[in-house]
């Protein structure tokens, strides 16, 4: 493998730096080149190809030199549902302002609206896509740039569906201000490393609005993943950095804001979750900072399922969920302090804004409900706060030591 | 007017009306009669409707009163205890019953006069003594014109000078040919104001006619003395 | 009936009682709503208020009415009213001004506060609505309660019995036997058994609205046909309806066939 990138790197080396100073090839049809590949085949390296507004019907478009392809007002490439439409085998390269719809769909291969194989610092903007499979799919591919690309997928099912951006094996890719909807999963990085996903929407995707699997040192910030089927899965990765984003109205029994799984040294700052049904579901995460979130009206602001040790709380805001910790196990080693809780009733004498009596922020109750998920329908009724007030006394169920015991009087405000 | 055809009501286990047969022809006053516990005023809350019996009928100018209501408009009761709403005024309660009559009658300020009860008219009725609160009950009673007047214990707690205006009020209804069922413990108000008599016994009519028909056929000089006659009787 | 209805409400409105409920209300919205200054905070504790308050009240003052107009009644029934309007006609008077003190005192301090204006005001109808149908049931059983007993004290305790059984006792069994069967399927017993008692059916109309999130939780299809979807608010709303419908024909048919 890395002799294989050794061998690419020496090829791009090997090439004459003409870069932007190519020529323009124009594809329209009373153009010279009434078609893109035409074009892409007459093209020299570095050459810039504007495609006139029309409708192409073409697929199979390989990019494997490095040029510039650019849609004025966006020229429709309808790859008529029979396979992958464009493809980028070149170093360089840059796609800009293309309507692309129509990607064939298989149970064999991805075909993909474009897809970007081993190459490096590729441009990717502008573009529409609809009645996709995959979107965007990146491959062993780096520092590259997703910038500013409009997803509208028309996903029903997960297992006939693609995802809109899709990373594999890559490194150093920006995906910037994309917006993605319908599709499986809005994004999905599997094995990249280094990148970072910032300012994009997700939202009424089947199933994940943003999925990583075993991606390390990645940052995600001021993204909106809404309203997808089951949130954004985080597994099997370290040091993730969750800044600023917003995770809303992920409604479902496999639904979550946040699912946490095999997560380590971390952070998970700023963000708001609001309206979920589990805010953050937790499992198996170690070592994780969670400061200055806003959980609001959630089912569970925060579900622990177990193996999670030395996380921190602090300075979080929990507003009217449902119930704010569900916690399954009668040890813990997690900290909660100085966090603004909604519902605790405790007071302040000395009037130094943390309240005098620490917070229980465990209920008995969301242990009944753990255990008999039927109960839910008891939800807030008289006789559940009477039981929920005696553990609140003495607690027999609940781990004795989970408190906050700085809980602060009045909604934290961050900057 | 009044037909009733083999009335029985139990309250529980006590068995109050055995089948009481009476038949109360238009025009006059009847006295219905009794020892405590015979069933005077449960007869009268049948014929009202406020009791619902067991079994047997009761006719009023020949239509039954089973599940009607409008045949109390033809109806003027006096209740045996003036019971009303206590933070009610005299003058609102007045208006309150015409209303819900429909009858804007303007018979009330005569029998206000006649009863001196302009001083009390803006005062609560809880506010008010016993004998005050009769007086009401009997204006509330008489200001409809209704052809059949039912007073349960009318003489309750009045003085003589209100005493002596209610008999007269009664004699001048009389007169118009309305039809009056009294129900009193006092036998010289029954005597001096009755024509006839309805005696109930153990639930059942033990005799109805005329205070001279009891006399003879109890062979008892006076009035009282019948009375006791039939009591003695019936406990031996 | 309307007669009624407008005589029972009169004397209910120039009663103490009714401005001790509704000043209640008042300061309680003002409480919850100025000192605090937050709606959100303010709509849960009300929901809780109005769950188990309301039913209490109404039971209580329903039984209270029922007892202390008996002379009242009285009159009216040797006048030319039809029987069952008497009593109708009283039971909505009583209704009509508890729901009036609640809708007045609560709605004044949140209108001050400008709950037009905030997304939390489809909340805070949706709690004076069930709000208005616990305070029309209750009333309901509590005259049918009164009905039934001619002893005030006997009427009192099973009023205080009732309300005591529908706002806790019912869910303590409900927990237990759900907690119990566990290993059965349970979403269907469970919305049955919430529409066996107006409280916990006016709470799971609430909860539609502040917990939706939660209850889409679990997993089983008839709690997600029932929550995710409008079928939960209607069958809800329909069943209160028929809660109220129930004691209200129940007070028809006592209120024809007592004795007086």
């Amino acid at each position: 493998m890395k002799l294989f990138y050794i061998l690419l790197f020496t090829l791009f080396l090997s090439f004459p730096k003409q870069s932007a100073y190519g020529n323009t090839l124009e594809v329209c049809s009373s153009c010279e080149y009434k078609s893109i590949k035409v074009a892409i085949a007459q093209a020299q390296d570095f050459d810039t190809i504007v495609i006139k507004k029309g409708l192409y019907k073409e697929m199979n478009i390989v990019i494997d030199k490095p040029l510039t392809l650019i849609g004025e007002n966006y020229p429709v490439i309808d790859g008529e549902f029979k396979g992958e439409i464009i493809t980028i085998t070149s170093d360089n390269v840059t796609v800009d302002g293309l309507f692309i719809i129509n990607v064939g769909t298989s149970y064999t291969e991805d075909y993909a609206a474009i897809r970007v194989i081993k190459s490096k610092n590729f441009l990717i903007q502008n573009l529409k896509l609809e009645k996709l499979f995959f979107g965007i799919f990146l491959e062993k591919s780096s520092d590259g740039k997703v910038f500013h690309n409009n997803i509208i997928g028309d996903a029903v099912e997960e297992y006939n569906s693609g995802n809109g951006i899709q990373l594999w094996y890559c490194k150093n890719i920006e995906i910037d201000q994309n917006i993605v909807t319908h599709v499986r999963d809005g994004i999905y990085l599997e094995f990249s490393d280094f990148c970072k996903i910032t300012n994009n929407k997700s939202r009424e995707n089947i199933r994940y609005g943003l999925h990583f699997m075993f991606s390390n040192d990645d940052l995600y910030q001021n993204n909106i993943f809404q309203n997808n089927g089951a949130g954004v899965a985080v597994m099997f990765s370290k040091r993730i950095k969750m800044y600023d984003n917003l995770f809303k109205d992920n409604w479902g029994s496999a639904s979550y804001g946040v699912l946490l799984k095999e997560i380590n040294d971390s952070e998970i700052i700023g963000n708001t979750f609001e309206t979920n049904t589990i805010g953050i579901n937790i499992e198996g995460t170690n070592r994780i900072i969670y400061k200055n979130n806003h959980f609001t009206g959630n089912g569970w602001a925060i579900k622990f399922r177990g193996a999670c040790y030395a996380n921190n709380f602090t300075e979080n805001n929990f507003l009217y969920n449902s119930f704010d910790l569900s916690y399954n196990s009668k040890l813990n080693d997690n900290k909660f302090d100085h966090n603004y809780w909604s519902s605790y009733t405790g007071y302040d004498l000395d009037k130094n804004g943390i309240g005098d009596v620490p917070y229980r922020p465990v209920k008995l109750f969301s242990y009944i409900v753990n255990r008999t998920p039927e109960t839910i329908i008891l939800l807030r009724s008289l006789f559940i706060d009477i039981i929920d007030f005696s553990e609140k006394v003495s607690p027999v169920f609940t781990p004795d030591n989970l408190l906050d015991n700085y809980p602060q009087m009045k909604i934290i405000t961050n900057d | 007017m009044i037909e009733i055809k083999e009335l029985h009501k139990k309250f529980g286990k006590n068995q109050v009306l055995k089948g009481v047969d009476l038949d109360i022809n238009q025009g006059g006053i009847f006295a219905i009669l009794g020892p405590n516990g015979s069933g005077k005023t449960t007869l009268i809350k049948s014929v009202l409707g406020m009791v619902i019996p067991q079994s047997g009928t009761i006719n009023i100018n020949g239509k039954t009163i089973k599940k009607d209501w409008k045949y109390r408009k033809e109806i003027d009761y006096l209740p045996q205890i003036a019971n009303f709403p206590n933070n009610l005024s005299v003058k609102e309660l007045i208006k309150m019953i015409k209303d819900l009559r429909a009858n804007y009658t303007q018979k009330d300020l005569e029998l206000i006069e006649l009863f001196k009860l302009e001083p009390f008219l803006n005062k609560k009725l809880g506010n008010l003594s016993g004998g005050t609160k009769q007086k009401v009950n009997l204006v509330l009673t008489f200001m409809f014109d209704s052809p059949l007047i039912i007073l349960d214990e009318p003489t309750t707690g009045l003085d003589p000078i209100a005493l002596i205006r209610l008999k007269g009020l009664i004699n001048s209804e009389k007169e118009k040919g309305k039809t009056i069922l009294i129900t009193s413990h006092i036998m010289s108000f029954v005597e001096e104001i009755s024509d006839e008599i309805v005696f109930l016994l153990e639930g059942k009519i033990y005799f109805k006619g005329t205070i001279s028909e009891l006399k003879s056929k109890t062979d008892q000089p006076d009035f009282e003395h019948a009375i006791a006659s039939i009591l003695t009787q019936s406990y031996a | 009936m309307l007669k009624i209805l407008k005589y029972s409400f009169y004397d209910l409105m120039r009663s103490r009682w009714s401005y001790v409920y509704f000043f209640f209300y008042l300061l309680l919205g003002i409480v919850l709503l100025f000192l605090n200054n937050n709606l959100s905070k303010a709509v849960i504790t009300l929901m809780n208020v109005i769950i188990t308050l309301v039913p209490l009240i109404g039971t209580i003052f329903g039984v209270m009415y029922y007892y202390n107009s008996k002379e009242f009644t009285e009159l009216l029934l040797a006048q030319p009213v039809k029987r069952t309007s008497i009593f109708l006609g009283q039971y909505f008077g009583v209704a009509l001004s508890l729901s009036m003190s609640l809708i007045l005192g609560l709605g004044l301090p949140f209108v001050f506060y400008g709950v037009f204006m905030s997304s939390a005001i489809w909340d805070f109808v949706l709690l004076l609505i069930t709000g208005t149908f616990l305070t029309l049931i209750f009333t309901a059983l509590a005259f049918n309660i009164a009905l039934a007993n001619e002893n005030k004290i006997k009427g009192f305790g099973y009023a205080i019995l009732l309300w005591l059984f529908m706002a806790v006792i019912y869910d303590g069994i409900f927990l237990m036997s759900l907690m119990f069967f566990e290993d059965y399927p349970l979403d269907k017993f469970s919305l049955i058994a919430t529409m066996f008692n107006p409280i916990d059916l006016s709470r799971v109309l609430i909860l539609l609205k502040l917990d939706i999130s939660a209850l889409l939780g679990y997993t089983g299809a008839v709690f997600q046909k029932f929550f995710g979807t409008n079928f939960g608010f209607v069958v809800s709303t329909a069943v209160l309806s028929i809660w109220v419908l129930i004691p209200t024909y129940f007070i028809k048919k006592q209120a024809s066939k007592k004795d007086f």
